[in-house]
């Protein structure tokens, strides 16, 4: 057993408004800077839809992450010899276009346009050629399903649903839709540190972050066609390729990275999970069907005396064992078995974790009834609240956000992981809502709740942590003692008076 | 010193001290620079035509002119029999001749598509017309100062050995025709240049990649220490 700590973010979809704060906080952080102005570190998709870059699901036409056959792990991209070959052009790579030319407007205009009868407008340009251009996309173009019958209909994970639920979706006045926010997932397995041909990328074994070392990268842009999630990306100014750091310069320092912090629905929770490195292959190698269960077994209790042991053997500081113990992750992946990774079926072991959203299911029943009933609209009175419930949480199949389409996007296509998650988090929601309208926890709430599986104590500490949980609950973050590894590098004293160690060099392109 | 002296004779060790040199300094203190500069990102279609054909094109032929700098004897052998000397010859003139077609793709794509445009420096254009130029002056000596594979062991071994071994003889080169000497001087240009330019990511060629393990896992503690 080989322990180490991994930090993670996990993502209550239940909360998420598409906001797009995250992504602004990030974008004003780490890429505002020219070749970075098309990168969205954090971006926030519509679901069902495409999502950015444009279909970036399409592993047939980007060849990202793993394929397991024949008792091998191969890149989906390519064989070592392969990727050598390709060095001078990349057939998987997405180009400009798939994400989008980035624009800006000339505000200039406003203020240097001549007297007239109209009034003087910005024209967009290009953020690269600084020519004037019609903007036709965008990072978030089909946001709020704008434009669905293009995107949404373009969604790969709408393979395997019945035509009839497909045509449900996007049923006028009950079009259906749910948020997805994504950052690099800093995968346990990550495709793009195998495909580099400079080896440039690695991942930090003290908290599992994905990094690219900009000296060594040369620009062979493997990595971009590699990650199944697209979230590496070629900076076409220096030619380097760039991606979420999770904001470690942040994490070293104790705060939350910057999509997290500034989440504004609060759907964003930090915390170390322990994972066993040496059973990493088997947990990729595995079929599909039991790979999401594969990855949770390598992630270890923090809690049983063996893995302390094993983690003290490993070097993992008190602060972080601790840390693993109060993470909220934890909690949600391992005890509550609440989250999912995105995309398990990609075999990167993806460390970003996802509780599936609930909300868009009330819709289906409420629908449903309201036909049954045979008058629009005003189902809501003529039925008891706790009934509607109640039939709701029997009716999982009927959701108004397919199981399936779910299962796609977490669980490999497995509906058996999704609904369980959907009852726990329900029964939850029925117990509080029956406290609050009967005045007390009831008989059938109870029923609901040991259907799911969950006891009293559970229930309220889910209740607690995905409602009420402070900052310093929602962010465990360990302690990295970034004073002491200074140390190491450098003589703090030598160096006082100093702004910074060393001299730095600019990033611009080289000739 | 004649002019023959100061290209072929003189220039060469400037454009090598200038090659190691520079390159070592750039690779140990300026690593950041050191970049293929890709623009696959911005334009897709007419590079690919464009790359491969100059990428294949021109390792394939300097391959060939290493061998013949190699194994001059081995070349002469081969081409005892004519069949060989032909499709030796024929493969040479192909191979440059889809170098030239494909740097003239890229040389046009770099200034006509916009966002390329916008993403070069002088350097990228100087370095693809001395490409360009290169690849000409070799398929036009190719053509017309038959067969090079058969006298290059002659003459140009020699010489490059001369200069490799620190004791030049440029007049092996004084009685050439124009576009040989033109082709050999463009050759030490791109030599001098190589280390200021996007050209010296052809020494980051990663063979390791064949065998390092998958995955890289870095101990920022253990790396300290």
């Amino acid at each position: 057993m080989k322990v180490r700590a991994h930090v993670s973010m996990l993502f209550h979809l239940d909360k998420c408004i598409g906001c797009h704060t995250c992504s602004i906080a990030c974008k004003n952080l780490w890429t505002d800077r020219k070749g970075a102005e098309y990168m969205w570190w954090n971006n926030v998709e519509t679901r069902p839809g495409t999502g950015y870059p444009t279909g970036w699901e399409d592993q047939e036409r980007f060849r990202g992450g793993w394929e397991y056959k024949d008792g091998h792990l191969d890149l989906r991209l390519h064989s070592r010899a392969q990727g050598l070959f390709r060095l001078f052009f990349n057939p998987a790579l997405p180009s400009l276009d798939d994400y989008y030319e980035p624009y800006t407007f000339r505000y200039s205009d406003l203020f240097t346009s001549p007297e007239g009868e109209d009034q003087p407008t910005a024209i967009p340009i290009s953020m690269i050629t600084g020519e004037p251009m019609t903007p036709g996309a965008g990072p978030n173009w089909d946001d709020d399903l704008s434009g669905s019958p293009l995107y949404a209909a373009n969604d790969p994970n709408l393979k395997g649903l019945d035509p009839e639920v497909q045509a449900q979706l996007s049923e006028i006045e009950g079009v259906v839709f749910q948020y997805l926010p994504r950052i690099c997932n800093h995968c346990l397995n990550p495709a793009c540190v195998a495909a580099c041909p400079s080896g440039a990328i690695y991942k930090r074994a003290e908290d599992g972050v994905v990094l690219v070392n900009e000296n060594k990268c040369k620009a062979w842009r493997m990595c971009v066609a590699a990650c199944p999630y697209k979230k590496v990306y070629y900076n076409w100014a220096t030619g380097k390729s760039e991606k979420c750091i999770l904001c470690f310069p942040r994490l070293e320092t104790g705060q939350a990275p910057a999509c997290a912090h500034s989440c504004v629905g609060r759907i964003r929770y930090m915390g170390v999970l322990l994972y066993d490195a040496d059973r990493i292959p088997e947990a990729a190698m595995v079929p599909d069907e039991r790979l999401v269960e594969s990855q949770l077994d390598i992630i270890l209790d923090p809690f049983d005396p063996e893995v302390i042991a094993a983690a003290r053997a490993e070097g993992l500081d008190e602060g972080w064992i601790k840390a693993a113990q109060n993470s909220p992750l934890y909690k949600f992946v391992k005890v509550w078995r609440l989250a999912l990774p995105l995309h398990p079926e990609y075999r990167t072991l993806a460390m970003m974790f996802y509780v599936p959203p609930l909300s868009p299911v009330v819709a289906t029943v409420e629908k449903a009834l309201r036909a049954s009933q045979g008058n629009g609209g005003l189902v809501r009175l003529d039925l008891p609240e706790s009934n509607l419930d109640f039939e709701l949480y029997d009716n999982l199949e009927k959701a108004r956000m397919p199981v399936e389409y779910l299962a796609n996007l977490f669980a490999a296509g497995k509906k058996e992981l999704i609904v369980p998650i959907l009852k726990k988090l329900l029964a939850v929601r029925l117990l509080k809502r029956q406290e609050s309208l009967e005045g007390g926890v009831t008989e059938k709430a109870l029923r609901v709740l040991a259907d799911a599986g969950l006891t009293l104590e559970e229930a309220e500490a889910i209740y607690r942590l995905t409602t009420l949980p402070t900052l310093e609950e929602r962010f465990v973050l360990p302690p990295y003692h970034r004073e002491m590894a200074a140390e190491v590098w450098k003589d703090p004293l030598a160096a006082k008076g100093e702004a910074g160690f060393g001299y730095v060099q600019p990033p611009v392109r080289g000739e | 010193m004649n002019w023959n002296t100061l290209l072929f004779g003189v220039f060469p060790y400037i454009a090598l001290t200038l090659a190691v040199g520079v390159t070592a300094y750039r690779m140990v203190y300026r690593p950041f620079s050191v970049s293929a500069q890709s623009s696959q990102l911005l334009e897709q279609k007419r590079l690919f035509f464009g790359s491969t054909a100059m990428h294949w094109g021109l390792v394939l032929v300097l391959l060939g002119h290493l061998l013949a700098l190699l194994l001059p004897k081995g070349l002469l052998l081969w081409n005892a029999v004519p069949v060989r000397l032909y499709l030796l010859e024929i493969t040479g003139l192909g191979l440059g001749f889809w170098a030239l077609v494909g740097t003239y793709v890229l040389l046009a794509r770099r200034i006509s598509v916009a966002r390329v445009r916008a993403a070069s420096t002088g350097m990228d254009y100087l370095v693809l017309v001395l490409i360009l130029l290169s690849a000409l002056s070799g398929v036009l000596t190719a053509l017309f100062y038959r067969y090079g594979s058969f006298w290059f062991p002659a003459v140009m071994t020699p010489y490059l050995w001369s200069v490799l071994t620190l004791q030049p003889r440029p007049e092996l080169l004084l009685d050439l025709p124009f576009w040989i000497k033109f082709h050999v001087f463009n050759f030490w240009l791109l030599v001098a240049v190589f280390p200021f330019s996007r050209l010296v990511h052809v020494i980051t060629v990663p063979l390791g990649y064949l065998l390092r393990p998958w995955q890289i896992v870095v101990w920022v503690r253990k790396l300290a220490r």
